[in-house]
């Protein structure tokens, strides 16, 4: 492939490459992001393989390996084109059926439709299942057309241009001023403005100047950067481009989590096909604008997505945050300006140059312009990553896209913001998502984790599990995060196993004051979210621990106890087979008794008591029942007695 | 691993010592863990002292300073996995291998070990197994899934 040499020359490769296309013919799509890979991808898309040959259509049906599409309850997924018909968790099994009844007879494969399960009717097209429905895909969308190791593909759907129209239109400074006039918002969390980031970094002296992509998506239950990432680094890569051009750097870094292995491998070969066709390296479309970009795998430290620790960990050295100002854009990699920004900041920079900031913030609130990706997960019945204009009230996300909460169980709260931000309980749901309007209600946007919790989930331990993930991510430089949030879980600890003080939430509080306000980064000034918030809208649950011992939500393992109810017990002996303790009696005909000296509340009887007797039950903050006496452990069935 | 082994890798990466961290990685990757031989390697040849090559060594999760189990186990514990059951199921995996987090075993079959996501969140609670993902695992059949692996 001879480098494109000028945007006329790139004009023309697109046009051939979109001629090379027909938009009849029969493509058949297949989710290959991490999550569907999971669930099998890998085996059906070798099935597929396969069955074309066999059924003799290899080389009339395309067949595609896309990025995520973002619906990963339901993956593997399957989509064919140019209908859209979409199949959902196919299986190596189907796809014989597949192949013959949808590409040679054009029929519908009823069974593999998704079912709504409010109407009970199936949903043909991709594009109709409520779950995509509500949604806005202006950044994420791409991912679903595009296979990422086809450079092509991305040029296909409008790739290069945006990078084209900057390079050869506008000057440095009508992209910043375009970008500005947008009011992109650093998608990482933080929301501040990119425009201002990067004339910051622009008008800052020193050379050489860095971008940097951060792709250190460390917070639990995110994986939206991933996902871009994997399916359409072609899109980061161009962001990318256009900012370097915009404040004058050359070189660029990408720092990639190394637990996510197939974003890496997908980004290389991005990367190196962008070389290949001129469009990265020297010269880039013979604009004599040079850039070079240089891939950084991170080893497993969460505080290096805050941005100071993470260009400590450029430099090859321990990933600790330094004090800011000066900030990057001033001072950053090798104490030049340096302008980090996060995969999904720099994935919004292309639809910006490309349709021009009015039609940007057209889109949005008054604050957060544009839309985002969260990905909405937890208890929920349509997990996956949903790209909604911000604005976008919570229960609608919840409900209209997300399908509401699996098994009748009742919503509690959503936890955003990873952990830095906090739970926001169900009277907020009416609050449109924005940056200023998640940080008001105690929460924050951050890098767009929403993790619904229902009524079996434990506030209290939920603020645990997050001072524990700080505690063990703290990277240890200053005190009152190192030792702070320590001791924050430990009083936390005791309190969800029933040994909490009265004292304790005093304490509490004090401990996350200091930690707020003296610790030198995000990290620990954010830290004490997850209690604060809870503490503020579940001060009850706080309450019932700490006084009564008992866990409201039946989760804390110290303070439930379970139990079978001898009323309901028919003796089905699961429960005695499944309990790897050994801890429940029972025999043929005997109602069953769980030894609680024995029993090590692992719930897996619970779990295996069929629903038609649910027999056992979970008890908090009341006196297990005494196990009744053996003479009447006998069970008389009374439809057969008659 | 022999210092040729060690020397290429190095010089893959230019020999810079801001490359210390990718080189370990790529060490670690082959390996699977740091002998201290080979960290000695690479203090000589990137000339970067051994306690700050330690400090590394320490600081970043991934690595290891010990031999490894031939399975290597990782238990998701992010939020999703986590109010989905994740705790239960390492209590599972804990009970049937009889080591925690961090650990290897004595005939060194399996290494345990949490992380904290791994962005598999729609098929919580997850559990991977020499890169192979296992999803929607109750404690029951994650210990049946280690049950296969001898």
């Amino acid at each position: 492939m001879a480098r494109l040499s000028s945007p006329e020359e790139l004009e023309k490769f697109r046009q051939e490459a979109i001629s090379m296309r027909d938009p009849a013919r029969l493509c058949v799509s297949v989710c290959a992001g991490s999550g569907c890979v999971a669930t099998g991808a890998g085996e059906v898309i070798a099935a597929l393989g396969a069955e074309l040959r066999k059924q003799g259509l290899e080389g009339e049906v395309d067949l595609k390996r896309t990025g995520c599409h973002g619906f990963c309850e339901k993956g593997p997924i399957v989509v064919i084109a140019p209908e859209e018909i979409c199949y959902l968790e196919v299986t190596p099994e189907d796809i014989p059926e597949i192949v013959s009844a949808t590409l040679k007879e054009g029929r519908v494969v009823e069974r593999l439709l998704y079912v709504d399960p409010s109407t009970g009717e199936r949903v043909t097209r991709e594009a109709d299942i409520p779950f995509y429905k509500h949604q806005e895909r202006l950044v994420f969308g791409a991912n679903r057309t595009i296979a990422p190791e086809s450079i092509e593909d991305y040029l296909a759907i409008a790739g290069y241009q945006a990078l084209a129209k900057a390079l050869f239109e506008m000057t440095p400074e009508q992209v910043i001023a375009e970008v500005k006039e947008a009011h992109l918002r650093g998608r990482g969390g933080g929301g501040f403005p990119a425009g201002v980031k990067w004339e910051v970094a622009r008008e800052a002296p020193g050379e050489p100047k860095y971008v940097v992509v951060n792709c250190d998506e460390g917070d639990p239950g995110a994986y939206m950067d991933r996902s871009l990432m994997e399916g359409n680094p072609y899109r980061v890569l161009e962001g990318l481009m256009i900012g370097a051009y915009a404040i004058g750097a050359h070189e660029g870094y990408i720092y990639i989590r190394q637990e996510y292995p197939l974003a890496v491998e997908n980004l290389c070969g991005a990367m190196k096909r962008a070389e290949e066709h001129g469009l990265l390296g020297k010269n880039v479309l013979g604009s004599g604008f040079d850039f070079h970009v240089k891939l950084h795998r991170g080893a497993g430290a969460f505080v290096c997505g805050e941005e100071t620790a993470l260009l400590m960990s450029l430099e090859g050295k321990a990933g600790e945050p330094r004090a800011r100002p000066p900030y990057p854009a001033v001072r950053g990699l090798w104490a030049k300006p340096t302008c980090i920004n996060n995969v999904e900041t720099w994935a919004n920079v292309p639809l910006i140059i490309n349709q021009g900031a009015r039609a940007f913030t057209s889109i949005g609130t008054e604050g957060s312009k544009g839309t985002k990706i969260f990905s909405l997960v937890g208890k929920i019945n349509n997990t996956g990553l949903v790209e909604i204009p911000m604005g976008m009230t919570l229960r609608d996300i919840i409900y209209k896209i997300g399908g509401g909460i699996p098994g009748g169980k009742k919503f509690k709260a959503l936890q955003t913001g990873g952990p830095s931000g906090g739970c926001i309980p169900e009277e907020l749901l009416d609050l449109e998502v924005g940056f200023d309007e998640l940080t008001q209600a105690g929460s924050m946007m951050g890098s767009g984790g929403m993790i619904v919790m229902d009524e079996d989930t434990c506030m209290v331990d939920v603020a645990r599990y997050f001072i524990h993930f700080l505690t063990d991510e703290s990277c240890g430089k200053c005190l009152p995060c190192r030792e702070g949030l320590r001791q924050m879980h430990k009083i936390l600890s005791n309190i969800t196993e029933g040994r909490g003080k009265e004292s304790d939430i005093e304490l509490l509080e004090e401990l996350s004051e200091t930690a707020a306000e003296a610790s030198l980064c995000a990290l620990g000034k954010t830290a004490p979210n997850p209690f604060r918030s809870t503490l503020r809208y579940f001060k009850g649950e706080y309450e019932a621990h700490i006084k009564e011992k008992r866990c409201p939500a039946l989760y804390c393992k110290e303070l439930i106890s379970y139990y079978i109810d001898p009323e309901k017990c028919q003796a089905c002996g699961r429960c005695l087979r499944e309990c790897p303790a050994e801890a429940i009696d029972g025999g043929k005909k005997m109602i069953h008794i769980v030894d609680q000296e024995k029993c090590t509340k692992c719930g897996s009887c619970l779990e295996v008591c069929p629903p038609r007797f649910s027999a056992v039950r979970k008890i908090s903050g009341e006196p297990v029942p005494p196990p009744i006496p053996e003479d009447q452990r006998a069970i008389v069935r009374k439809s057969k007695k008659q | 691993m022999d210092n040729a082994r060690i020397d290429r890798i190095i010089e893959s990466h230019g020999g810079e010592a801001s490359s210390l961290i990718q080189v370990l990685l790529e060490i670690q990757g082959e390996n699977r863990w740091l002998p201290r031989e080979a960290l000695k390697r690479v203090s000589d040849r990137l000339q970067v002292p051994l306690s700050r090559i330690q400090h590394i060594a320490t600081f970043y999760k991934t690595f290891s300073l010990s031999p490894r189990g031939r399975h290597e186990v990782h238990i998701c514990m992010g939020t999703a996995c986590h109010v989905r059951g994740a705790t239960r199921v390492l209590d599972a995996v804990q009970d049937l291998i009889g080591i925690g987090p961090g650990d290897t075993d004595l005939n060194l079959r399996f290494s345990l070990d949490t992380v904290n996501c791994l962005g598999c969140c729609a098929l919580g609670p997850v559990m991977k197994v020499n890169g192979k993902t296992h999803g929607k695992l109750s404690p029951a059949e994650a210990v049946e899934v280690l049950k296969s692996y001898e």
